[in-house]
């Protein structure tokens, strides 16, 4: 079922004009109007395709096996994009789930892209599974090694071998996160 | 009996008027400078129209106005200034960080998407709107049309081998065809127009295209055979000039179709061919990769540069949304077509230069001349995956950053 105008249940993330925006953006990436997206319709956008995190991304967006993609799932995802500044802290009500582009959740999106087997740790070989993403075949199985070592080893306080999410955001604690993974949508 | 008396003698009146303000004067190619003004009172039109609109904005059309600049805001920065402005450092944890944001805003605007839907115009343009005007006007363009299509089939089909009746009576057709479309096309350089013996090489935005090249001048056109009304279109088309036409399981033979068109050009004799390398219509904005096939033949190549003015119609054709027909409805009842047609200096393949190097030389200067944007992707990408060298780049980048500076 296609509707003209987005389901009113998502506002309170984006502004109304962003979503309208965002649910033409999937309306358009639906070639094939079935009313959802599939991998296959996010495959084929060509940027994505050549990103070397792009597989990773899609997954991101089909949790848990899931074939199908709605619009409030695609939503849901790219609110962890929204610019944190764009809302007051001071308004916010304590009592409601943290909004989805705070700076922790922002960090669980990035987490979430190495660890995949959402077992809450980054191993050291799921380290280096993104590493060679990056890299391609340009760079020897032992330098990936030894940067992947080298890594977990600056990050892991406790002596496990693997990288928890605690220890992940602390290494992070001075980047600027707002800025790196936010996308402003014009007005 | 006497309404029908009086509709009868509206007819011929009609008829009448339409012949000798029409069928004469492309005959002789001689404008009664009606088109100009009507073109005149179009602009005037339009921009009242849109300065009204501007006052009374509503919601939608700002949205509009603004979707045509691009949706995000968006950091071009290269990669080594996105992952941490420093040359040579090594891996972090939040290199995923500036992929996963451009993997992101990917998702929500991309260049290759956005070009194959109709180009947004910032000047609304009439077109969702009716009024009585254009009710009348849409069914003067169509009378004249099938007039058009009449004369073209009792003229040409009995036509006998006479080479300047034919190309006579061919562009009086395809000037009709386009009065018909209300078309104003500007020819530049005509002194660049391709000659006998070569290959005319252009952009292509819609199947006017085809139209708009051969009311200047004789072409072979290259093509599938085609069922339906483009099957009889072409019939009625071969009759008039000698044009190559290839079954569908020919056209998988890539030597064979060489063969031939190698052929055709060796005769020098035998009419420019024409040939649109990119293989499917783009929306009027860019010009996409150029397929190398039509590049191998060897010979001259003349390029010539389609540009059209959006302002007056829309004439990209999205072959996976429209077919044919509601296609053509849709041009009739524009208001207009306008369109500028650039010829180029004629250009042959360099010594070294191999068939894609020159594809997109002849590419860049097409793009140049009508000033439409490049963009390095296939056309294909609108219905393949695309090639994993782009990939190889953005991984090649990173590994220079983190590895290249012998850090380890």
């Amino acid at each position: 079922m296609i509707r003209s105008e987005p389901p009113a249940l998502l506002t309170g993330s984006f502004s109304q004009a962003s979503l309208l925006r965002l649910y033409h953006r999937f309306r358009a990436l639906d070639r094939n109007k079935k009313g959802y997206l599939s991998r296959m319709d996010l495959q084929q956008i060509g940027a994505l395709a050549v990103n070397p995190l792009g597989e990773r991304i899609i997954d991101s967006f089909f949790p848990d096996g899931n074939l199908r993609l709605d619009f409030p799932g695609f939503v849901r995802v790219l609110a962890h994009f929204r610019p944190i500044d764009d809302e007051d802290p001071g308004i916010r009500d304590p009592k409601e789930p943290e909004p989805l582009n705070s700076r922790m959740n922002k960090l669980r999106f990035a987490f979430q892209l190495y660890d995949l087997d959402r077992d809450g740790k980054i191993s050291r070989h799921e380290m280096l599974q993104v590493l060679r993403l990056m890299v391609g075949v340009q760079v020897t199985e032992e330098q990936l090694e030894s940067i992947a070592d080298r890594t977990v080893q600056e990050a892991d306080e406790d002596g496990d071998g693997a990288v928890s999410f605690l220890e992940f955001t602390k290494s992070l604690e001075k980047m600027d996160i707002e800025q790196k993974m936010s996308i402003r949508i014009l007005k | 009996m006497e309404g029908a008396e009086l509709a009868g003698k509206i007819l011929s009146t009609w008829l009448t008027l339409v012949i000798c303000l029409i069928l004469l004067p492309s005959a002789f190619g001689v404008s009664l400078g009606i088109s100009e003004m009507y073109m005149k009172l179009l602009v005037k039109t339009l921009e009242w129209a849109t300065i009204r609109i501007e006052k009374g904005v509503s919601k939608e059309s700002v949205l509009k106005n603004s979707a045509s600049v691009g949706i995000i805001q968006r950091d071009e920065s290269p990669m080594e200034k996105g992952l941490s402005g420093l040359r040579g450092r090594d891996f972090e944890l939040s290199d995923v960080f500036y992929f996963s944001k451009k993997g992101l805003e990917a998702i929500v605007e991309d260049e290759v998407t956005q070009r194959f839907s109709s180009e947004e115009l910032v000047s609304w343009n009439l077109l969702t709107r009716t009024n009585v005007n254009f009710h009348y006007i849409s069914l003067r363009l169509t009378m004249v049309w099938v007039l058009g299509v009449i004369v073209r089939y009792c003229v040409l089909l009995p036509l006998s081998l006479k080479n300047w009746l034919s190309e006579l009576v061919h562009l009086t057709c395809c000037r009709i065809c386009v009065r018909a479309l209300s078309g104003t096309i500007h020819y530049h350089n005509k002194q660049y127009r391709p000659q006998k013996g070569g290959i005319c090489v252009a952009n292509h935005t819609s199947p006017i295209d085809v139209l708009i090249l051969t009311t200047d001048g004789c072409y072979a056109m290259v093509g599938q055979v085609h069922g339906g009304l483009m099957g009889i279109i072409q019939r009625a088309m071969v009759k008039a000039c000698p044009h190559v036409w290839f079954e569908r399981s020919e056209m998988k033979d890539r030597h064979l179709v060489t063969k031939r068109l190698k052929e055709h050009i060796a005769d020098k004799k035998k009419l420019p061919i024409l040939i649109f390398p990119e293989g499917t219509c783009i929306n009027n904005t860019s010009v996409m990769m150029f397929k190398k096939g039509s590049f191998e033949i060897g010979g001259t190549i003349h390029p010539v540069a389609i540009k059209y003015n959006p302002q007056f119609g829309d004439a990209f054709w999205n072959s996976s949304k429209y077919n044919m027909v509601s296609y053509l409805l849709r041009m009739m009842t524009s208001w207009a077509i306008v369109c500028d047609v650039w010829y180029m200096p004629p250009m042959t393949r360099e010594e070294g230069e191999d068939a894609v190097q020159f594809a997109n030389r002849v590419k860049s200067a097409i793009a140049v001349q009508g000033g439409l944007t490049e963009l390095p992707w296939d056309g294909g990408l609108k219905r393949a995956k695309v090639k994993d060298t782009f990939k190889e780049e953005q991984q090649k980048n990173y590994s220079k950053m983190i590895v290249g500076n012998g850090s380890l």
